[in-house]
């Protein structure tokens, strides 16, 4: 294969450009320093997404271009700004027999954030000492206190919505002002409080004031197709666009990075990828390298960059490069709402949901059957109609003309959903590694997946139940069959033929990725779930399924135990970082992307002031 | 607005946004109103590409009486829904087939009943029919397959109806627009809290 090199060496190459990849590319460009930044995917252009579009300005309306909806197969995504998913052509990965696990990725400048929930929470300062807190999982090496001025930072830039509340588990931030509670949200409130739970606004990183040449939030309910006027967060129009301004950042888009190159003394001196416009391989040479390619992908990445020096692959000497993998524990129930029905209609968009239900049992612990906690997303409103809307309602009361009719309008926005999204205590069994006979169409070996959920995650999941069910029912409500992984209500997903009942929004981890709670399996790797009822019958979301995967190069202060040191960079190749969710040491309860964002802002400050100091 | 000219319009917002890193609010709720103008200039006669013309003027009689005109109120015929289905089964052959041999299958129980086919029965006979085929408990060896195509047909028609303009007024959603703010919504709250007192 050719291989082109070019001999000037980048100060910083950086290596993927979502919440990570971005935040390292716009802190260094402010403070000066020259990046070279690799995307696997195309560049994103603001007039391709979707946002306001309607269902009939598409010809297939969302069932597919080939009437998949009804017939099978997926329809792919049709209205959000998702570029990606868990099978990629010709990007395989595989599962280990016995394991059950999807891995989503994105190829597009800004990846995942383009279209992302955009659940933005602070991790409270027991998440950082879990061990110290009840003997499980292990210690970040950093605190709080070291990461809240980062939160801060974060927050000025992004603009996150919420209210002061004071609740140890849900540290406070700086937050613009949140949108009023609709209507079933003033009922989950209620239903809550009845029950001793506290249910606050929810925190969402959408600005609802004009902050740096970006107008507020238009309240148009479509943020999971990304935002064309910029008002929520996504890595591309919020960091990497204002970044490429400063003349201090070179993005080269169609890049899939395939290896790192070191030289005698260990150092990282380029990074090899392939050019994926005209297929061949290329190098750049680099100072220093970031990677945020994910926590899977940057994984991969240092697993392959294998050499007589490295043979288990590069800052690999302790073992634990692809170990500890974690995901958020899902598990999400609906009910009908009678109270709903006939209400004066009003535009229920607003940006998602505007209530959330923070942990509130962190000093309860001695009273249940499982450590750690879990937060609540909540859902409901009246959602776009789409495709399948409206197939659960009319199948159960049949018939046809205007009676039929009646029967929808009656049931549309009745429906209420509660999203459980809880922390996983990182185990022996969950992890990654290279598949020693998988290649992908790069020629790239590809990840092997192993995943078990423990007890800590079924009770937890079995909490939830008992939970949803009390708080649903306190409000009338009917609760529907089941529950299960994943998402509470799918109902206005255009593509959704679940037939549930019809017109409630998804919480906003749902607009994440239309078929995400349930993702196939990659292609020849049939799943697992099968003979027997698995994780003894527990409705638990699928492991990666709701795409928090964390904790695969993880930080801490001993070599021996941990890849990468408190400021994440490599124990042993100093001109090495990571900056995505690979460095987690745990995955609490709080949606990844925030602490992403601070951990990499902390990330690129530390690498600034080592590069002006010539350390590295 | 044609499409090619609204694409247009949101590539030069997109730029303008990456150029100067600012929109207004103005040219932010102007995308909104392009976006929901585009489709009202592509309306026109419709050829099908699937059914024969028999065929699809039955399937057109039987969306109406899924979906009537109500009190005036445009129903499916008006809101285009065979267009959209005859268009869907083009592309899939699975669907094409369930729309092929149900609308045979109406033709045929309607002889039976001693009309000349669906679409020229009376509204009454049309009516009896469905009052057979639109309820899974009437199931029985003769009526399976209307019953399965009617499913069919009702489900589709129904997503036909509800993602089209005139469908998306009739559920009466307000969303999908853009707002300076979001106000309480103090009626809806009011309404729900007084039916459920025990909160």
């Amino acid at each position: 294969m050719a291989q082109t090199t070019n001999t000037t060496v980048h100060d910083v190459v950086v290596v993927g450009s979502g919440a990570g990849g971005g935040t390292v590319t716009k802190v260094l460009a402010d403070l000066g320093v020259s990046v070279l930044l690799l995307e696997a995917g195309p560049m994103l252009n603001i007039a391709d997404l979707k946002e306001h579009m309607w269902p009939y300005q598409v010809s297939h309306r969302g069932a597919g271009a080939r009437g998949q909806a009804y017939t099978g197969g997926s329809t792919g995504f049709t209205y959000s700004a998702t570029y990606g998913g868990a099978q990629l052509e010709g990007e395989p990965y595989t599962v280990a027999p016995g394991s059950d696990f999807s891995w989503f990725r994105s190829r597009i400048l800004g990846g995942r954030t383009n279209h992302y929930g955009r659940v933005t929470l602070r991790m409270a300062d027991y998440d950082f000492k879990p061990k110290t807190t009840d003997g499980l999982g292990y210690d970040w090496p950093i605190s709080y206190e070291d990461l809240a001025p980062y939160y801060d930072k974060a927050e000025r830039l992004i603009g996150v919505t919420g209210s002061v509340e004071g609740i140890r588990s849900a540290p406070d931030g700086i937050f613009n002002p949140p949108g009023a509670l609709k209507a079933h949200e003033v009922l989950i409130q209620k239903s809550c409080a009845k029950l001793g739970i506290r249910a606050v606004s929810s925190r969402q990183a959408v600005t609802t004031v004009a902050r740096n040449g970006r107008p507020p939030c238009h309240y148009c309910g479509q943020c999971g197709r990304g935002c064309m006027t910029a008002s929520n967060y996504a890595a591309s129009y919020v960091q990497i666009f204002p970044a490429m301004k400063t003349g201090k950042v070179q993005v080269v888009a169609n890049a899939m990075a395939r290896e790192l190159l070191t030289d005698a003394t260990g150092k990282v001196t380029a990074v090899s990828y392939i050019d994926k416009t005209t297929g061949s391989e290329r190098q750049v040479r680099c100072r220093t390298v970031v990677l945020a390619a994910s926590c899977c992908e940057s994984t991969r990445l240092l697993l392959n960059s294998k050499s007589s020096r490295h043979p288990q692959g590069l800052a690999n000497s302790s073992g634990k490069v692809g170990r500890y993998l974690m995901d958020t524990v899902g598990f999400s129930m609906s009910a009908m709402v009678p109270a709903l029905s006939g209400m004066p209609h009003y535009n229920t968009d607003g940006y998602g949901s505007h209530l959330y239900v923070p942990w509130w049992l962190w000093d309860k612990h001695k009273t249940l059957n499982f450590p750690r906690g879990y937060h609540i997303e909540v859902g409901g409103g009246y959602g776009m109609p789409g495709v399948g809307s409206f197939t659960g309602v009319v199948n159960r009361t049949e018939g046809y003309g205007v009676r039929m009719k009646q029967a929808i309008r009656d049931e549309y926005g009745t429906s209420v959903g509660l999203s459980g999204r809880g922390e996983m205590i990182p185990n022996e069994d969950s992890y990654c590694e290279i598949d020693p006979g998988v290649k992908d169409k790069f020629g790239i070996p590809v990840l092997r997946f192993h995943w078990k959920w423990s007890d800590h995650e079924l009770n937890q999941v079995r909490h939830m139940q008992e939970t949803f069910r009390a708080i649903l029912e306190g409000m009338g409500g009917q609760v529907n069959a089941g529950g299960r992984g994943g998402r509470a209500n799918q109902a206005n997903n255009p593509s959704s033929q679940t037939g549930q009942r019809a017109g409630g929004q998804a919480p906003q981890t749902g607009q994440a990725g239309p078929q995400t709670g349930q993702a196939n399996a990659p292609a020849g790797q049939p799943t697992t779930m099968g003979q027997q009822a698995p994780n003894q019958g527990v409705p638990i979301s699928r492991g990666g399924a709701i795409i928090h995967e964390v904790g695969t190069v993880r930080m801490g202060d001993d070599p021996r135990t941990s890849p990468l040191n408190k400021y994440c960079q490599a124990h042993e190749v100093k001109n090495l970082f990571v900056a995505d969710a690979a460095p987690f040491v745990s995955n609490a309860d709080k949606n990844p992307t925030h602490t992403i964002v601070a951990l990499a802002w902390r990330t690129a400050e530390y690498l600034a002031e080592e590069l002006r100091k010539g350390n590295v | 607005m044609s499409d090619i000219s609204r694409r247009d319009a949101l590539r030069r917002l997109g730029l303008a946004l990456m150029a100067t890193g600012a929109l207004d609010r103005v040219a932010a709720e102007e995308v909104h109103h392009m976006a929901a103008d585009a489709q009202a200039a592509a309306a026109g006669p419709y050829t099908p590409r699937t059914l024969t013309p028999a065929e699809f003027r039955t399937l057109e009689r039987l969306t109406d009486l899924i979906i009537p005109v109500e009190n005036g109120a445009p129903g499916a015929v008006a809101a285009g829904c065979a267009a959209w289905i005859d268009t869907i089964s083009s592309e899939n052959d699975q669907l094409k087939k369930i729309y092929k041999d149900g609308l045979a299958w109406l033709d045929t129980a309607m002889k039976s009943r001693g009309a000349a086919n669906f679409a020229d029965a009376t509204p009454a006979q049309q009516t009896a029919l469905l009052d057979q085929i639109a309820f899974r408990r009437n199931q029985s060896p003769e009526l399976a397959p209307g019953i399965e195509f009617f499913t069919w047909a009702r489900r589709m028609t129904v997503d036909a109806f509800y993602t089209s303009p005139i469908g998306i007024k009739d559920i009466d959603y307000r969303g999908n627009s853009p707002m300076g703010s979001y106000p309480e919504p103090t009626e809806a709250i009011a309404y729900v809290l007084k039916r459920v007192p025990t909160l």
